[in-house]
């Protein structure tokens, strides 16, 4: 089996990537074009690489289960993206930026991989202002930036609330180009159902054409993943309602290993559960907390009261209001990093302080930044969140606080990948969300978007042109070989297995049951006997759904109830490893909090010198896992206990 | 809450749909539109019948994938939201409601309330970006842009691709689609290099694929789920002019 090799660059960390662009094999121009790659998801991640790497002459196809690539749910990130160019000159580097982010991870990520990022960031935003990306600017026409969580400088670009949505539609806009100019070849409504190895090495993929349900088999001589994160797995979470974790579920039942599954970011500002019959949560961008103060009141009967509708928010004076964040944490404030502030949340609803009809809810409110710069401002700022909020929760938040509460956001975990995003099978790549490398335990706000794109355009084109140049002598496949055949064979008999089910209970529900084990005791807080009960109910819930799942419909033709069975069937095995990662990571860090490990004032307590590793989890068979450790030394950053106070 | 729904089903684009009637009963008003969907597919799925099949994903009206047609506008009787972001809460009890599909020849039914709208992606292939390759951009703070400009153009870029505009207009018009992307570019200093050739390229493009042309009712505004301005139109045909004539 794949031995875990992170193959990281010799010298010092300033100069590894330079190093590595600097004696990286090359593949020359009349051998790119009888090269294909093929590229699933069009995020900023897949659609960056395909556009990158269509420009440099290969041959690209790009997959995605949507209408059009320009939907890929990179598009609903709000805030920003994170880049080290210190125009506001507040004394951020690259260095700061790789710093903040190990520390942000709570020292569980790659510090090489890191640094890279962090070095790229400046291109991305150079790279998108050349697109036309229309960032927010100052008068004078410059670039203009503002805070985000886990950070003392203002580094975040921005375009309003929509920055994901200007980023992607910029990578698509580099995409169609190519598109246009036939270097790569669009398969929209397509879903990847398996990779295809031959001898050892990733050579196409099975995909399934939604609208015929035919199942196709396509070559390539590299494969990239890039279908971003697994959140889904808790069924309400700040996901599309499509994303899915399908794609390296497969993958990794064929070799390429899973990273630190438990690693998950429960968002803290996110519009409240309201009944059963909710179908995903609502995210508010994180840049609200640089103008919105959060709190809670400091009087269970005021808590009460508004629980029951008999007290307004408004109603309740200056003296009563508890702004926890800002005492625990005084030096960051509200914008402490995503973990800290959703735990803080959690702590004070449990203690008995939540507000709004359920009692899990805090405060996030305006009243204060209103009054010192207008509502003008703001609404500048703000206008589209504040909108999507009233629509949403038909209440004015210029009026009256918004009420928030933890979600699930983001997948810190995924497919686990070497320096040059590289899986534990040869000539299989995994990048941006669904890729492990970059965030650690924890996600700071604005690095998702500068993640997906550093892979996408700066990291890819290097690392599979590398890979390349020792295929050049591989001439393009049969899809008629046995390796193929056998493949759609394995497909097309679980898909058969699927329909033969004909059982009582909807995809959606076992879906739902799934989300509430997952939500319950694999959550924000989670202990021993939670997760070992957890992996029972998982066991029994996925038998129950291989026996009693209802799809109507046939196979070969558009079937919406099979699409969503296939990737529940994906997640009910998932939901497992999750829960089995968490309950071996016997430390608290980042977003995996096990409550036997925290401090007194309750805070996470790290267990450096038995858990400094990724924990990469090798497939052997359903519901068995074997651990790989991934030591994880630092040479540049002190560890130390994370603190925000 | 309790419903009618007359729903638009379809079993392909070349076979003939109908309108198919559907009651609900004990619909929340906090309930988004397209989770009152869900609802009813859960009960046709337990009744052995085949789900309404519809467009949607983010359902956090930022995507642009869910196109419904509802009780004849598009994305339904709320302004400024796509159809994911509609509540219950805008209806009443009892009341009746028809879903229907786009409809616009470019954009033929696959099935039920689903649409192809690939024709959107072939105009943005036509010249909906900046030919610039990775790598080797200039430093960003090279290029200025003032602060004016670029908050028209953020406007203009806010457009979802969902298709509304030309549900909405009688000519099954994209120019207010087609124009936004236009004005993005038409406003920033990076897009004018290559202005003349990407204005006259995409509406070539349009026009090919079937798009009728704007007779000015200003339908597609109106029922914008981003609030795309129609003076987009007027900087688009201002720039297609120029491009021919100058």
């Amino acid at each position: 089996m794949a031995e875990i090799n992170s193959k990281i660059p010799k010298g010092p960390l300033t100069s590894k990537w330079t190093h590595y662009k600097d004696h990286q094999n090359l593949v020359n121009p009349s051998n790119k074009r009888k090269l294909d790659i093929i590229i699933v998801g069009t995020g900023l991640a897949g659609s960056a690489a395909a556009a990158s790497l269509g420009e440099m002459g290969f041959n690209v196809k790009i997959f995605c289960y949507q209408d059009s690539p320009r939907r890929a749910h990179s598009i609903a990130a709000q805030g920003g993206i994170n880049a080290a160019k210190n125009y506001p000159n507040d004394g951020d580097s690259i260095y700061r930026l790789f710093y903040d982010t190990i520390k942000g991870g709570d020292y569980r990520a790659r510090e090489a991989n890191v640094y890279r990022l962090a070095e790229v960031s400046n291109n991305i935003i150079d790279q998108c202002v050349a697109q036309g990306v229309p960032f927010a600017r100052e008068y004078g026409g410059s670039l203009e930036n503002r805070s985000f969580g886990g950070a003392q400088v203002s580094r975040t670009f921005f375009a309003r609330g929509q920055t994901g949505q200007q980023l992607l539609l910029g990578s698509y806009g580099a995409l169609s180009r190519q598109i246009k100019l036939g270097t790569v070849k669009l398969y929209d409504r397509h879903e990847m159902m398996d990779v295809v190895l031959i001898d050892g090495k990733a050579r196409g993929i099975i995909a399934r054409d939604l609208i015929t349900g035919k199942l196709e088999r396509h070559f390539g001589h590299a494969v990239v993943v890039a279908t971003g994160g697994y959140g889904n797995v808790f069924y309400l979470s700040t996901n599309a309602m499509g994303s899915n974790t399908s794609a390296i579920w497969q993958i990794f039942k064929k070799g390429a290993y899973f990273a630190n599954p438990c690693f998950t970011q429960i968002h803290p500002t996110c519009i409240p559960v309201h009944g059963d019959y909710q179908s995903k949560l609502t995210l508010m961008s994180e840049s609200l907390r640089n103008d919105g103060r959060i709190w809670v009141p400091k009087k269970k009967e005021d808590a009460e009261a508004h629980r029951h509708g008999k007290l307004k928010a408004n109603d309740i004076p200056e003296e009563d209001r508890d702004y926890f964040l800002e005492r625990r944490y005084p030096a960051f404030g509200n914008l402490v990093p995503r973990d800290v502030a959703s735990r803080a949340a959690k702590e004070r609803c449990d203690a008995g302080f939540g507000v709004g009809p359920t009692g899990l809810a805090v405060f996030l409110d305006f009243r204060e930044s209103i009054g010192r710069l207008g509502k003008h401002v703001i609404e500048e700022r703000y206008g589209n969140l504040f909108q999507m909020y009233e629509k949403i929760v038909d209440e004015n938040p210029y009026a009256n606080p918004m009420m928030i509460y933890p979600a699930v956001h983001y997948t810190m975990g995924g497919t686990w990948v070497d320096y040059e995003l590289q899986t534990t099978v040869t000539g299989l790549f995994a990048a941006g969300e669904a890729n492990f490398s970059d965030h650690g335990a924890n996600r700071l706000g604005a690095s998702a978007l500068m993640q997906g794109l550093a892979d996408g355009y700066f990291v890819l084109p290097y690392t599979v042109q590398n890979y390349l140049a020792g295929e050049i002598r591989v001439a393009r496949m049969s899809t008629d070989k046995a390796e193929f055949v056998e493949a759609e064979k394995v497909v097309q008999a679980r898909l058969e297995k699927l329909m033969a089910i004909k059982g009582n209970k909807s995809v959606d529900h076992f879906h739902k049951e799934l989300g509430k084990i997952m939500w319950e005791f694999v959550g924000m807080a989670r202990n021993e006997a939670g997760l070992k009960s957890a992996i029972e109910l998982i066991r029994k819930l996925r038998a129950e759904f291989w026996k009693d799942v209802k799809i109507p419909g046939i196979i070969n033709e558009l079937n919406v109830e099979l699409e969503k069975a296939n990737r529940v069937a994906d997640f009910l095995e998932l939901g497992e490893l999750l829960a089995y990662d968490a309950l071996n990571r016997n430390e608290s860090c980042g977003g995996h909090f096990r409550e036997e490990y925290q401090t007194e004032e309750g805070e996470c307590k790290r267990n450096d010198e038995d858990y400094k590793y990724v924990a990469a989890w090798e497939y052997k068979s359903e519901g068995e896992f074997i651990l790989h450790k991934e030591p994880l030394d630092y040479e540049e950053i002190e560890v130390k206990q994370r603190v925000y106070k | 809450m309790k419903l009618t729904l007359r729903i638009w089903r379809q079993r392909d684009a070349k076979s003939a749909g109908k309108f198919v009637t559907y009651s609900l009963d004990n619909i929340s008003p906090n309930c988004s539109f397209l989770e009152m969907l869900d609802i009813l597919n859960e009960q046709l799925i337990q009744k052995n019948e085949e789900p309404v099949v519809f467009d949607h994903d983010c359902r956090e009206g930022i995507c642009g994938m869910c196109s419904l047609y509802i009780n004849g506008r598009p994305h339904g009787p709320d302004d400024a939201v796509t159809a994911c972001q509609l509540h219950m809460r805008k209806f009443k009890d009892g009341d009746t409601i028809v879903i229907e599909p786009w409809r616009a020849r470019p954009f033929p039914v696959i099935r039920d309330l689903m649409v192809d709208r690939s024709a959107f992606d072939k105009i943005i292939q036509e010249g909906g970006y900046i030919s610039v390759n990775t790598g080797g951009a200039a430093e960003a703070n090279n290029i200025l842009a003032g602060k004016e400009n670029s908050e028209l153009a953020m406007d203009a870029a806010a457009c979802i691709g969902c298709g509304a505009c030309v549900a909405a207009c009688k000519n099954a018009s994209a120019m207010l689609f087609v124009s936004a992307k236009i004005s993005q570019f038409a406003l920033l200093p990076q897009g004018q290099i290559e202005a003349k050739q990407r204005v006259k390229k995409m509406v070539k493009m349009m026009d090919e694929l079937g798009f009728g042309n704007c007779t000015n009712t200003y339908a597609c505004e109106a029922e914008c789920p981003k609030l795309i301005s129609r003076s987009n139109i007027a900087r688009m045909n201002r720039e297609f002019i120029c491009a021919k004539v100058i």
